[in-house]
């Protein structure tokens, strides 16, 4: 539907659409917590964001048209496909035998404490360093 | 006619193929598209579709630790989320400079 949708505005609501849809999947697959981020971080914030980007870039073109590239790409996201498809039917997963889940939130609360403390701490750091980083990019001077 | 669709069972390949769908659209908006933005959007997709894989395998394959997935799927969305934020920024500065955000006509640093 990004690719089809006539206007740019458009495609990000079908985006949007998307990721509300990714966002039952993971419910399906009983990660209720990443769920929720999901939908405030994808369906909110950068939502808000890409709308944000298409209406302060008036005068640049909207019609979501294609390059040149189109026929290559065609074949490369089939190629992907494919190769992908036929690799996870032909591999034996290790497939447990736990059923789904009882709660997330807190365990994952637990892994971030202790044996994720560090990537978390440069995550908050790679947070802040890109927020001032986009002020600065686009501050008025 | 509905009866058997909901006895259905999430299978661990079904969520992998369904991954390697998004991920396949994103690369292929990520290569055709003209806007920018557009690109971007490409590439938030196939953040997802990596999401959804982490979490399918948190869900059902073997290991010691299976949340580890959730927390790997929770630090990939806020690296998007940094990514969105300077990737977005860069755009409107571009445009402020050359009124367009065509990336076929952004080739500045060609050489």
């Amino acid at each position: 539907m990004i690719i089809v949708a006539r206007s740019l505005l458009h495609a990000v609501l079908l985006l949007i659409l998307s990721f509300v849809g990714i966002a039952g999947v993971f419910i399906t697959l009983s990660a209720d917590f990443v769920a929720v981020v999901q939908v405030l971080v994808y369906a909110g914030a950068i939502a808000v964001l890409l709308i944000f980007a298409v209406m302060l870039t008036p005068e640049s073109d909207r019609k979501n048209s294609g390059n040149m590239l189109q026929f290559p790409a065609l074949v490369l996201s089939g190629l992907i496909i494919a190769g992908v498809t036929f690799i996870v039917l032909e591999t034996d997963w290790r497939v447990a035998s736990r059923g789904p889940f009882e709660t997330t939130a807190a365990e994952i609360g637990d892994a971030l404490v202790s044996p994720f403390a560090l990537p978390f701490e440069i995550a908050s750091v790679l947070l802040v360093v890109a927020l001032v980083g986009a002020i600065v990019l686009v501050r008025e001077d | 006619m509905v009866a058997p669709l909901l006895e259905m069972r999430v299978e661990l390949e079904q969520v992998l193929i369904v991954g390697a769908v998004l991920f396949a659209i994103g690369i292929y908006v990520a290569l055709t598209k003209r806007n920018a933005v557009a690109v971007l959007m490409g590439i938030e997709l196939m953040l997802n579709s990596v999401n959804l894989t982490l979490i399918a395998f948190a869900r059902f394959v073997e290991s010691p630790r299976p949340i580890d997935g959730h927390v790997f799927a929770i630090f990939v969305i806020t690296v998007a989320a940094a990514e969105a934020a300077v990737a977005l920024a860069l755009a409107v500065a571009v445009y402020r400079h050359r009124n367009t955000i065509d990336v076929d006509k952004i080739n500045l640093l060609r050489w």
